[in-house]
């Protein structure tokens, strides 16, 4: 494998890579004035990394991937079909982000600051890198990469002493993640002698000493982190809440999507040889996300804080399926995730879409009364998408909870599916108490009309997506993550 | 290895400092500085590991490694001080307690 060939497989990152490099530029030297061409290129910059990882997920020459820079990287269809999803993502919360920013902040600077779109590709580039290591440097390297952006678009909105406070808090806690993962890569390193996930495997497969076990639990402590799975999910609500929205649309889905598909590669290929030393600690975090995602959403009174708790809860939904263990429970998860970012970007934009008379961002929920008098495109859609996530059965979200559940079934886990479904339950209450706040409360006439068309067309889209006509796409979505699961499994 | 000193020692060393460093998170309710150091300390002794597991296997990779974690850690050092700055001037104190905007 020369470098050439390497460097062929590596395309979508060397795209974003040197797109960033070049647009970085372009905002040193054009100021506070480039934003707007720096958004353009960067949105133009995802999209030929998109269509060249759609070309490699749908091109039959590609059907086998291959590894670039000597067993470092890997391009296969998990892969390729997970950093599709994750631009998807980072190209809609690079669109919405400008009207946001006009707005926002204490001193209504009114601009957008053109750094925003090349920290959003620079993160892209580092969730490439995750969704594609197939060895723990690389692992690392990825991961530090989409965190040290992430870190700082937390905190963009430098004025507002939340987004401050939002990125001071996910620093701090996401370096502790990165320092309990990292000092497990270390042991796993000691113990095994190598630091190929294949590698890892092949010494596992004659059992699995106290040291390793070691590294095993606190790599997956330090990856639960990162998918803020409990008990590693206290930073959740408050950076979700004290982020400018669209970041935390971005943090909503995008490195949700490389984290969770990170957690899979490293839980199937490095530890797939001793499946019985993380089953079980994987079965607990999906039940404890999901049990603590749904009671601790239900005090909540601000809509970003609700949606960070619903994705602690949706992320324990898709972790069963990687508790199953199997060609059928990664599908699931793929296909859940899928359609986990359609309905967390779709509500992100309707929460980003309501505004008061003064242009100011309405995040308390008891503000959405009487949403469905003044606004009813807006409460339709919103109302989709909760009952979408509450898993409700003609949207879509339902069907992927459904696959989840039948591969936790299949996989002999029926405890684990039946205490999900119970909590689902609970779950299904503070989605109904927002739905019921936009239909049935009295109206407090806070939102004003948006003349946002970009919003319009992105909520439609989504909500089109997760509605019942969502099931036309059932099949081949399920083909596609059963390709892309076989490419996870190649060892088995 | 020379003098009797074996991996298991650089083992145990390193995970004092390593749970010195989680602990230095946890229990120092002063100033966020602290916890950028407890940061460091924890990588550090990621590294500690890396050099003598590396020295003691014969093989390359865990030097390599540990060169790249004083990269990132230098990278990381960095954000962290910039992102303590600007909560520094909105806020004017760094004190953990009050890090308390958003609660619930």
């Amino acid at each position: 494998m020369s470098i050439i060939s390497s460097l062929y497989l590596v395309a979508p990152e060397v795209i974003l890579s040197i797109g960033s490099m070049i647009l970085l530029l372009v905002c040193a030297w054009g100021g506070a004035k480039s934003a707007r061409i720096v958004s353009i290129l960067a949105v133009a910059t995802l999209f030929a990394a998109s269509a060249v990882a759609l070309d490699f997920l749908l091109n039959p020459s590609f059907a086998d991937g291959g590894d670039a820079f000597f067993g470092q990287y890997r391009l296969d269809k998990f892969s390729s079909l997970t950093k599709l999803l994750i631009y998807i993502a980072a190209i809609v919360s690079i669109i919405i982000a400008p009207r946001f920013f006009e707005n926002a902040g204490v001193q209504r600077s009114n601009v957008m600051r053109p750094e925003y779109p090349v920290l959003v590709l620079l993160a892209t580039t580092g969730m490439g890198l995750m969704v594609s290591a197939v060895d723990l440097l690389t692992l690392y390297i990825g991961l530090e990469l989409n965190s040290l952006a992430a870190y700082v678009l937390a905190s963009f909105l430098r004025n507002d002493e939340r987004s401050a406070e939002a990125g001071l808090k996910y620093f701090v806690l996401g370096a502790l993640a990165s320092g309990i993962l990292l000092f497990g890569m270390s042991l796993l390193y000691g113990f095994t002698g190598t630091t190929s996930f294949n590698g890892i495997n092949q010494a596992f497969e004659g059992g699995i000493g106290t040291g390793a076990l070691f590294g095993l639990i606190f790599v997956l402590a330090g990856l639960a982190f990162k998918i803020s799975a409990v008990p590693f999910h206290m930073w959740t609500p408050d950076v979700y809440e004290g982020a400018p929205t669209p970041v935390t649309t971005f943090f909503a889905t995008a490195p949700k999507v490389a984290a969770l598909a990170l957690t899979m590669r490293v839980a199937v290929e490095a530890f797939g040889s001793q499946v019985t030393a993380w089953q079980q600690i994987i079965i607990f975090i999906a039940l404890a996300s999901i049990v603590v995602g749904a009671v601790g959403a239900i005090g909540q009174t601000n809509i970003k804080r609700l949606l960070a708790y619903s994705s602690i809860n949706n992320v324990g939904f898709i972790l069963i399926g990687l508790a199953a263990a199997n060609k059928a429970g990664a599908s699931a998860m793929l296909v859940y995730l899928i359609i986990y970012v359609a309905m967390t970007l779709g509500s992100f934009i309707a929460v980003l879409d309501m505004r008061d008379a003064q242009g100011n961002q309405v995040e308390e929920i008891s503000s959405l009364a009487g949403l469905s008098k003044s606004r009813k495109g807006l409460a339709a859609a919103m109302a989709i998408f909760m009952f979408s996530l509450a898993g409700i059965p003609p949207l879509f979200g339902f069907w992927g909870k459904f696959l989840v559940f039948e591969a936790a079934v299949q996989a002999d886990l029926i405890i684990l599916a039946a205490i999900g479904i119970a909590a689902s339950v609970i779950g299904a209450f503070y989605y109904l108490k927002v739905i019921k706040v936009i239909y049935f409360d009295e109206p407090a006439d806070v939102i004003v009309e948006s003349d946002s068309r970009v919003h319009m067309v992105l909520i439609a889209i989504f909500a089109l997506f997760v509605s019942p006509l969502g099931y036309l796409l059932a099949r081949p979505l399920s083909n596609i993550a059963d390709q892309a699961a076989n490419a996870l499994f190649w060892a088995f | 290895m020379t003098g009797g000193i074996g991996i298991e020692h650089y083992i145990i060393v390193s995970s004092i400092l390593f749970v010195m460093g989680v602990l230095g998170i946890f229990l120092n309710r002063k100033n966020v500085i602290i916890i950028l150091m407890a940061i460091e300390l924890i990588l550090l002794a990621v590294n500690i590991n890396l050099v003598a597991f590396s020295a003691f296997l014969g093989d390359l990779v865990g030097q390599v490694f540990a060169m790249f974690v004083l990269t990132v850690a230098a990278g990381e050092a960095a954000i962290g001080l910039a992102i303590l700055v600007i909560y520094f001037r909105g806020r004017g104190t760094i004190a953990v307690d009050d890090v308390n905007r958003m609660k619930g």
